[in-house]
């Protein structure tokens, strides 16, 4: 099936769900924490270490949807090696785009700093599905504050 | 004659497009397309009728009431009620079993409703394929009053699991629910049996008849329960009205559910004492329109034959049974065969989750529903966290189903 340009699936979501980023889990971490989206019945545990403001590495472990498993893999790509503030600065990002309803407002550079995530913004057409590709980045930015709200971590 | 073609002429929507695709609609199981009839329904009642019921004396309100009244009649003989007062309009189905539940709660203050009292030692059963709807009513009736919650458990092919019925329906069993056919599995009961049962130790039975009343001829008389429910929207009706039948001898004797206009026979501030059934049980301004339009949906079935319309579906049931049959990968939740079942299939795909199944073929115009179908026990029984549930209705074609194969098939494709 040839992919159709308005159809949610694009061919970087399906190959990300195939092929999933940063799958697995962290021995080594400062944040775990667990996220659901009840319309699927989609999960996801994610794990961080933060070193420096900088998201040091990331693993997640889940199931659900294609859109929510793409997501988290894509998200994963995006903000691992990034500082905490640029990593937070592109979940806002990524939520304004999924809350456009089919209307990118982002500015060239932000779309551009998406990259690959850029490929859910059919998703924001259909609110029901909005939670799946949110998952992973809410997981990030919840895994990430408890990372950093922690302390003084050695 | 039974001609799927013309049939479809009837119902306008069926020629609309999705996504620049002609629509191929099976999810009548969550809700069926309206013939033209029923819309003209609709439009005349408000065009030329439109008054309340009961309470005008004037032109537009006889007219208003007969209508109404008129539409009571009709459901009457469409499930072959022996009396027209025993069928009470509520806003759908949950209305209408939860109309039985919280009576039997108010029974518990009323005189001369002891035999209706459900409390400590009691149990209230249902079955674990049925709709939330026939679920929740009755664990908060058990809440209530301290009865027992049990229900009759289901096998791998979605039965009721037959040896289990005499053991959980037993002498202290005030209440039995059960569905008639499953709208997550397509099962159709053995009401009989479950009655019988539910006879034999002086329990209530109440059948949830939401899914079986569009798709086979429904006599109230030779299911032999106490109670009946159905919902209009899934029986080519309006949304807004539904119906619960009750056996006379039971409504006349339980309490009341809401309290309002048309329910009561005289009010003082010392008390009040309530109107005869059915309108005990219609508290308030009721779904005019929309019992209009279920009574003009009902005359539309009937002329086609509700005799007809299961064997149509019947025929679509095992030609899909089939062709999913062949689909690798493609596991059916609920019998396998087309015996005992509807026009309601369930499925999974191994890999490939139901939301992403489902919104790849409403991409292709075709619309199923995907999730737990207010049935999560099912859900949890199979281990799956959801299913794509294709539905079919009297407008439903062989060549619709072609469509759902070839969709399913290319979804595999675009996923492998
Ligand atoms: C078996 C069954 N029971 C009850 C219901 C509830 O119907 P309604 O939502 O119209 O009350 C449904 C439909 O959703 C159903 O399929």
């Amino acid at each position: 099936m040839s992919v159709n340009i308005d159809s949610m699936y694009q061919q970087i979501i399906l190959d990300h769900y195939k092929h999933p980023n940063h799958r697995g889990e962290l021995a080594d971490f400062d944040a775990e924490v667990h996220h659901v989206n009840p319309t699927c019945g989609d999960e996801v545990t994610l794990r961080v270490r933060v070193a420096d403001g900088e998201i040091a590495d990331l693993g997640w472990t889940g199931e659900g949807c294609s859109i929510s498993q793409a997501s988290t893999s894509v998200m994963s790509d995006l903000v691992v090696g990034s500082s905490v503030t640029d990593a937070l600065q592109l979940q806002e990002k990524f939520l304004q785009l999924m809350q456009s309803q089919g209307h990118n407002d982002l500015t060239e550079d932000e779309t551009e700093a998406l990259e690959d995530a850029i490929a859910f913004e059919g998703v924001s057409k259909y609110p029901a599905r909005v939670k799946c590709a949110l998952l992973g980045w809410m997981a990030m930015k919840s895994a990430v504050a408890s990372a950093t709200g922690a302390g003084d971590k050695p | 004659m039974f001609d799927v073609e013309v049939i479809r002429k009837d119902f306008p929507i069926l020629s609309r497009q999705v996504h620049g695709v002609p629509l191929v609609y099976l999810d009548s199981a969550n809700t069926s397309q309206k013939p033209q009839v029923v819309l003209d329904s609709l439009t005349d009642y408000y065009t030329s009728h439109n008054a309340n019921v009961a309470r005008a004396v004037h032109t537009l309100g006889s007219e208003a009431t007969m209508l109404f009244e008129g539409a009571r009649d009709k459901v009457a003989g469409f499930i072959n009620a022996p009396r027209r007062d025993e069928v009470i309009f509520t806003k759908n189905s949950s209305e209408a079993l939860n109309l039985v539940a919280y009576t039997l709660s108010n029974a518990t203050s009323t005189p001369g409703a002891e035999r209706f009292r459900v409390g400590p030692g009691d149990n209230i059963v249902v079955t674990e394929m049925e709709h939330h709807s026939n679920i929740v009513p009755w664990q908060l009736l058990a809440q209530r009053t301290g009865a027992e919650f049990r229900y009759i458990p289901i096998d791998d092919e979605g039965r009721l699991v037959d040896s289990l019925i005499d053991e959980r329906v037993d002498d202290r069993t005030k209440v039995l629910a059960f569905v008639h056919q499953s709208n997550a599995l397509g099962t159709v009961n053995n009401v009989e049996r479950l009655v019988t049962r539910a006879k034999a130790v002086g329990a209530l039975s109440v059948i949830d008849a939401s899914q079986s009343a569009p798709h086979r001829p429904l006599d109230v008389q030779s299911l032999g329960a106490d109670f009946v429910a159905f919902t209009g929207h899934k029986l080519y009706g309006p949304t807004g009205v539904g119906v619960l039948w009750g056996r006379y001898e039971l409504l006349a004797d339980l309490p009341p559910f809401l309290g309002g206009g048309e329910m009561i026979e005289t009010v003082d501030m010392s008390g009040t004492t309530f109107a005869a059934p059915p309108h005990r049980f219609e508290a308030g301004t009721p779904m005019i329109a929309e019992a209009v339009g279920l009574g003009t949906a009902i005359d539309y079935l009937t002329a086609i034959g509700m005799d007809q319309v299961q064997a149509h579906e019947a025929q679509l049931t095992a030609y899909a049974l089939d062709a999913l049959a062949q689909v690798p990968a493609l596991r059916v939740i609920g019998p396998s065969t087309p015996v005992d079942r509807g026009a309601t299939i369930s499925f999974t795909i191994k890999g490939i989750h139901p939301h992403d199944v489902s919104q790849l073929l409403d991409e292709q115009g075709i619309a199923v529903r995907a999730g737990h179908h207010c049935a999560r026990p099912v859900c949890l029984r199979y281990g799956i966290p959801a299913t794509t549930r294709a539905s079919f209705g009297i407008y439903t074609t062989t060549s619709e189903i072609d469509a759902l194969v070839a969709g399913v098939i290319k979804v595999q494709e675009m996923f492998s």
